[in-house]
């Protein structure tokens, strides 16, 4: 029997507002806990909500982004449930009419091409606050700092068809967040949580089957283990004769399974009606262009004016484009390189990556500024240092030597170019090897090789190769 | 003293014929000997009175003084006062002294009124007579074996005999004019918005509106002067400046044409509240307004579809009582469920409860398109009667409620037949437009209420034709005999 | 529509409201009389109409994007039934 996984993406992001959807409380990571829950985030009797222009704003740049619709006219509903993280015994939300309806993305996974992924919808609403369930004898502590932060919860249509999708999809999302600097993208602090829904069915079957939620994976390589084992799971149970239990389940990182959430509500009647504390939500044509005018270069975009601009490949371009910082950094190099698109691109993918990755830093983080980094390719095409010694001098601009020039100098790491120079060293080398001289002239081409790396050894690899070859050439072939 | 009107009083302060902390005590040595009667103060907040009384005195002495300085009020125990147990009469905030103060407390007190207390009322604002408050019922005045009315009972009450010479009360389906019909007072519930919510606990959000309960129509314009107006906390508080409703008090009546819906005046109105009506209403013909029959069709619809939208609104709004953060909470709970299902068992009351019930049954799955969305719908055709109605009359009249006031216990038993006292209240909050009562006679010893509906913001007109009458009657000035 | 006591139960509980086992009956009387009483709105052709939330016609106002509460933590607690190193404690709850 063959199965096919059939899986949605729920994720909530965090806006990077100052402050909270319904109230003036900062929204700012890591204070001491109840510092930042004012009345309003309380739910204390009498208090009202009034909506963050700014939440709104973000909203409305996804939903641009995304291709999507963005609502003239959306409404607040309330759901209703008890838990102790939320102090009104309702989660302000919006239910029927969200401020973003149909949209899609585009995304790649390897061996597969391009895949556009639905996105149904994208709607504002509150996150709750934080249980902390050790320190306390029996009892459980809650901080509400959290509640009233505005959250975008983004629901994809289920569209995706293995974990790697979902990756895929996921990162998409991620990056497309970041990049409009509505989302901080965290997701160890929380700010982009992911919840999987997830069936199979047997291939060629229309109907979907008997889904479960997994919930609360906070990081790309979770969500495809989370995903994986679901889906084995599931095909397992129905192989077996068994039948689904639709159900919300954890993911047990350090057991790497999913198990059955304790529920917390046994019915979950959450009784949407809409918010009476709040208007609808109406937008004009101006709000939307606004927002539509200050929209960044979006990444596919960028993407493709890279390839363009810079002759990348499809490949390369998406690699610099996955973040905006990555993408700045690039261009800058470029700009500070006299305009060397290709040999920047090598090296911020190159050098520049994998040093960036052995020392787990950040694009943001490089020690390496695109000025300096621009400033050594210009002397790699200007002739100054071949490629090879490059990799020396950067290693030394990391190391906070200084710029390329002032590394070049100080090591005497210029490259020779001048023939009369290297003349001479050759001469030497072939003085110093008559029996290789003679193997070669007698038809031993592979003894070449030889020859230039004598004399790289003997200029400590600052010969020009081009120069090298060339009155190589000449010499050993009178 | 305590015979006079907001602006005898304050006449007489800005004279010097007596000074604030004078009225205050007054005021205060009344309430402790004559409330043991009525019920009608739930907390007395002597110390700072006097202190605001004295603030007050040294306003009036330096000539700063507005139409409310030094005057002393009783408010509503549903509006949050900062440091002062706000209870909304309930047990389940007994211990709550509200850290934060409502809009409406903030701006009387910038007004420089004087709050004497907080008043007794229907628990968490949900009755019809008082008699739902965890600290006992309220008492009308005119038979202390009668109620009052409600929710603001203890404000109506205390009122009428005359321990304050205002009080503030809130309206959801009649609150505010329910309670001054049946005391022989002057209420008015303003235009859904007109009034800041911010500070005032929640019942059903669509349907509150807070506004002053006083002897006059001239007293109440004062009152909601100070009360009114845009306050950033509230969305659904409007952003449009305040008329100057003294102002317009005085202008004549000729013209003005009031409309009287048949429906109000059929089966279920006591014949002889309905005789002082029409007497009533004859004044208002002498003054030269012009009287037509008018017809609200969708009126019997008004109040199933209010306990439906009602109960569902306050269903949402009182699950943030939970023993968690304020408010009562149940000794030694065993788990979470535990902690819930008592602190809110033992912190509410059986008509809290029912009206929580209802309101979570006709928003479960299953049945909210049946009950709410259909309520919501009737609540479309109401308002377009309404506005329907105003295109042809200025005012719309008739009785406040169907009968005087009822004797305790009388209802309690039965919440249908008490819910059908706001029959002719009800409506309006449904539409939100503004609603006032004003004493229009007494039928066998108690007080009968004549109601006015005007249009959206229309306040000023509704002032203006009360006060009009009372200059030609004299309902508004009889006292209870006990309290004189 | 009648509601028995397995219905009240059930109301109760999605409501957290604890209700005593004698007072069922009560309640399950009362709220059908409620419920009896407000199945009036069916009879009424709504067809097309447009449920009113709100009394007025107005849009939702929105609110520039500021920090203005400062830390009231203190006040705040004062006033809480069970509070430790800042929190708000209740009964330990299971994930």
């Amino acid at each position: 029997m063959e199965w096919e996984a059939v899986i949605g993406l729920e994720i909530h992001a965090q806006l990077a507002t100052r402050s909270k959807i319904f109230s003036g409380a900062s929204t700012a990571y890591g204070a001491e806990p109840n510092t930042q829950a004012c009345a309003v985030d309380l739910g204390l009797p009498g208090v009202l909500p009034v909506l963050n222009a700014e939440a709104v704003r973000m909203a409305a740049k996804f939903g641009l982004a995304t291709h999507a619709t963005v609502a003239k006219r959306s409404v607040f509903a309330r759901k209703n449930y008890f838990y102790p993280d939320l102090p009104k015994g309702y989660q302000i939300s919006q239910y029927e009419l969200p401020i973003v309806l149909s949209g899609y993305i585009d995304i790649d996974v390897d061996d597969e091409g391009s895949k556009r992924i639905g996105i149904t919808r994208a709607h504002l609403e509150e996150d709750a606050g934080k249980s902390l369930h050790e320190d306390f004898h029996g009892e459980t502590g809650i901080d509400l700092n959290r509640a009233g932060t505005p959250l975008l919860e983004i629901v994809s249509e289920p569209d995706l068809r293995s974990a790697k999708e979902a990756v895929a999809y996921m990162k998409k999302i991620h990056a497309l967040v970041r990049y409009l600097e509505i989302c901080d993208g965290n997701m160890q602090e929380g700010s982009f949580r992911c919840d999987a829904n997830i069936s199979v069915r047997p291939r060629g079957q229309e109907a979907f089957g008997t889904r479960t939620e997994v919930k609360n994976i906070n990081s790309f390589r979770f969500v495809e283990r989370a995903i994986n084992y679901e889906i084995e799971r599931q095909i397992d149970i129905l192989e077996g004769g068994g039948e689904i239990v639709q159900e919300t389940r954890l993911y047990d990182a350090d057991k790497n399974e999913t198990r059955p959430m304790r529920s917390k509500e046994e019915a979950n009647d959450y009784r949407y009606f809409p918010d009476p504390d709040l208007l609808p939500l109406e937008l004009d044509d101006a709000f939307i262009e606004d927002v539509r005018a200050s929209l960044p270069e979006l990444p596919d975009a960028k993407r493709d004016r890279f390839m363009e601009q810079y002759g990348l490949s499809h490949y390369d371009a998406g690699v610099l484009t996955a973040s905006r910082e990555l993408a700045v950094y690039f261009e800058a190099t470029v700009e500070a390189s006299g305009g060397e698109g290709k040999l920047s691109a090598n090296w911020v993918m190159g050098e520049l990556s994998g040093l960036l990755n052995k020392e787990g830093k950040d694009i943001t983080e490089s020690p390496v500024t695109p000025d300096q980094l621009g400033g050594m390719l210009k002397r790699i095409q200007d002739g100054t240092i071949s490629g090879k010694i490059a990799k020396q001098v950067f290693e030394a601009i990391w190391n906070g030597e200084g710029d390329a020039d002032a590394v070049i100098e100080k090591k005497g790491l210029k490259q020779i170019t001048d023939p009369a120079a290297i003349e001479k060293i050759i001469n030497e080398v072939l003085d110093k090897n008559p029996r290789q001289v003679e193997q070669y002239r007698g038809g031993q081409e592979k003894l070449f090789g030889f020859f230039v790396g004598q004399v790289m050894k003997a200029t400590q690899g600052k010969a020009n190769p081009g120069e090298v070859n060339k009155l190589l050439k000449k010499l050993l072939n009178p | 003293m305590h015979q006079k009107t907001i602006a005898e009083l304050a006449a007489g302060l800005r004279a010097g014929d007596f000074s604030s902390e004078e009225l205050t005590r007054h005021l205060l040595d009344r309430i402790s000997g004559l409330d043991g009667k009525l019920n009608s103060v739930i907390t007395l907040t002597e110390q700072q009175a006097l202190a605001a009384a004295r603030a007050a005195d040294r306003r009036l002495q330096e000539g700063d003084a507005g139409p409310l300085t030094g005057i002393p009020f009783l408010h509503k125990d549903i509006f949050c006062t900062r440091g002062v147990r706000t209870s909304c009469g309930s047990r389940m905030l007994d211990n709550f002294e509200a850290p934060y103060d409502a809009t409406v407390t903030e701006k009387l007190a910038a007004a420089g009124a004087v709050m004497l207390g907080k008043t007794n009322m229907d628990e968490f604002a949900m009755g019809s007579s008082n008699e739902t408050s965890f600290y006992g019922p309220v008492k009308n005045p005119w038979d202390l074996e009668r109620v009052p009315g409600g929710s603001s009972g203890g404000s109506a009450s205390a009122v009428a005999a005359r321990l304050a010479p205002a009080a503030t009360g809130t309206d959801t389906g009649g609150s505010i004019r329910q309670p001054a019909a049946l005391c022989g007072i002057t209420g008015i519930k303003p235009t859904y918005g007109r009034v800041s919510r911010w500070g005032m606990i929640a019942f059903a959000s669509s349907l509150d509106q807070a506004g002053p309960m006083t002897r006059t129509a001239e007293d109440a314009a004062l009152m909601l002067a100070a009360m009114a107006g845009f306050d950033e906390r509230d969305s659904t508080c409007i952003d449009r400046p305040v008329d100057d409703y003294s102002a317009s008090l005085g202008s004549a009546l000729n013209g003005l044409k009031i409309g009287l819906p048949k429906e109000y005046f059929g089966e279920g109105l006591d014949a002889s509240v309905g005789a002082a009506v029409e007497a009533a209403i004859d004044e208002f013909r002498k003054l030269g307004a012009e009287v037509k029959g008018i017809s609200l069709p969708n009126t019997s619809l008004a109040v199933p579809a209010y306990y439906v939208v009602a109960p569902a609104e306050c269903s949402s709004n009182l699950s943030r009582f939970d023993g968690v953060r304020f408010g009562y909470r149940c000794e030694n709970p065993k788990d979470l469920e535990d902690l819930y299902v008592r602190s809110r068992g033992e912190g509410f009351g059986a008509e809290v409860k029912r009206r929580i019930m209802v309101g979570t049954y006709a928003l479960s799955a299953g049945y909210y398109d049946a009950y709410y969305l259909k309520a919501q719908q009737v609540r479309q055709l109401i308002r377009d009667d309404f506005v329907k109605a105003f295109e042809d009359v200025d005012v719309i009249m008739g009785p406040t409620s169907p009968t005087p006031a009822f004797r305790l216990g009388e209802k309690a038993d039965d919440p249908v037949t008490m819910y059908l006292s706001d029959i002719y209240t009800i409506a309006v909050n449904l539409a939100g437009l503004p609603g006032m009562s004003i004493p229009a006679g007494f039928v066998d010893g108690l007080p009968v209420g004549l109601q006015l509906i005007g249009n959206y913001f229309d306040e000023s007109r509704l002032l203006n034709a009360a006060h009009q009458y009372q200059q030609v009657t004299d309902w508004h000035t009889r006292v209870p005999e006990e309290f004189k | 529509m009648a509601l028995d006591t397995e219905a009240v139960s059930k109301i109760a509980y999605l409501a957290r409201l604890g209700v005593d086992e004698s007072e069922y009956d009560t309640y399950a009387r009362n709220l059908s009389d409620i419920l009896a009483f407000v199945e009036q709105l069916n009879a009424v052709d709504t067809e097309g109409v447009l449920p009113l939330a709100h009394p007025l016609d107005e849009k939702q106002r929105l609110r520039e994007d500021k920090v203005t509460e400062a830390d009231q933590r203190e006040l705040f607690q004062k006033i809480a039934p069970r509070t430790e190193a800042g929190l708000y404690l209740v009964p330990k709850v299971i994930e």
